[in-house]
């Protein structure tokens, strides 16, 4: 595989990929310069990153504040026994480490805000969603529309599943063109307030895998313009088709939100402890 | 017959049931079949001025009624009505 600059123990742990049509070489190469934020490291994050790590995506962040507590173990396959307690970036990165040496793994031990939103997202070619509430979804869908970077969505509740990519810029759909306003707080339960299906995030979050790897080594058909909804209890998957709202206030036609606001406001929340926005 | 799909988020006000079949020409309709059968279903679909509330999506076919006729979009015989909530877990 010359041409490439691969090692011989990559030639071999990549093989795979590079004898695949469609990856091939310069499928890996790309894998292997690209740079993917993880936003959260819980029950989407997992397998996200542990599949970006195996297929060797060159650098990958995590972002997440959190502690890992007894009840993530159930679905979030990055966090062992041994590491409640602790930083989930932290143990994150080891099980990414322990998957592949290779990976350079950037961590972010904070909460995702509108003052360090643009700098985190900026250091990454893709963007991928894997936060557990509203407030953060607004804000990484306008901060990675701002950006010009595309963002992979999904999103889980009990047995069911979202998935889609928003490309950045007019034309393609963007989170708010897709829900415009959020819903009023204690509208929707989380998963610790309703329970959560442990296999569920595994499904969703290896799908948004699927969609940025295939983003990187440009084959496929992205699934843009399109949501894919999963039910596991009844075992279907449809799509429906995504529209891109020229009234959108981010990626439409005349946008009226052009920097970061307050998403707590904006969901109708009190601010955060210690939050500058 | 039109088979409306029930978000899990709300099958605690269907019994359970993931599809209902109701009986309508438009969504409206359908809707407001479904409502009858199951009352509980009402607040969480429309606002007190009856509209639907911003953060649901419905989708008749593979298609969002935001971009067709909103409630007076019709769903043929035999077609399906999707009800998609926000839901924001990871």
């Amino acid at each position: 595989m010359s041409g490439f600059g691969f090692s011989e123990e990559q030639v071999l742990r990549y093989s795979r990929h590079i004898i695949l049509p469609h990856v091939g070489g310069a499928g890996q190469r790309k894998l292997l310069d690209a740079k993917v934020l993880c936003v959260g490291a819980g029950g989407l994050g997992s397998p996200i990153a542990m599949y970006l790590a195996a297929a060797g995506v060159g650098t990958i962040g995590l972002l997440d504040f959190d502690r890992v507590d007894l009840t993530n173990l159930q679905r979030q396959l990055l966090h062992d026994t041994d590491d409640v307690g602790r930083p989930k970036v932290e143990s994150g990165m080891e099980r990414l480490r322990a998957i592949n040496p290779g990976v350079d793994v950037i961590t972010h031990d904070t909460m995702l805000t509108s003052a360090n939103a643009m700098e985190i997202l900026s250091g990454y070619d893709i963007v991928v969603d894997g936060s557990d509430n509203f407030p953060v979804r607004y804000l990484v869908n306008d901060a990675a529309q701002m950006l010009g970077k595309p963002l992979v969505y999904g999103s889980i509740f009990q047995f069911e599943g979202q998935a889609t990519v928003f490309l950045p810029g007019q034309e393609t759909p963007c989170y708010r063109c897709l829900f415009p306003q959020p819903p009023p707080p204690g509208a929707v339960p989380s998963c610790s307030e309703a329970g959560v299906f442990g296999v569920l995030p595994g499904i969703v979050g290896s799908i948004q895998a699927v969609e940025a790897i295939k983003l990187i080594t440009g084959i496929g058909t992205p699934l843009v313009g399109r949501l894919l909804l999963f039910d596991a209890l009844e075992m279907e998957f449809t799509t429906v088709k995504l529209r891109w709202d020229p009234e959108c206030p981010v990626c439409g036609k005349s946008p009226t939100v052009t920097e970061l606001i307050d998403y707590e406001a904006f969901c109708g929340l009190p601010p955060r402890l210690g939050e500058i926005v | 017959m039109i088979t409306v799909r029930i978000p899990s988020a709300m099958r605690g006000l269907t019994d359970g049931a993931a599809h209902v079949e109701v009986e309508g020409m438009t969504v409206r309709e359908a809707l407001d079949a479904l409502v009858v059968r199951h009352p509980a279903l009402g607040a969480r679909l429309f606002d007190d001025q009856g509209k639907v509330r911003r953060f649901v999506n419905l989708y008749v076919g593979e298609d969002d009624i935001r971009f067709s006729e909103g409630l007076d979009t019709a769903v043929p015989e035999g077609g399906t009505l999707s009800i998609l909530p926000a839901v924001a877990g990871g």
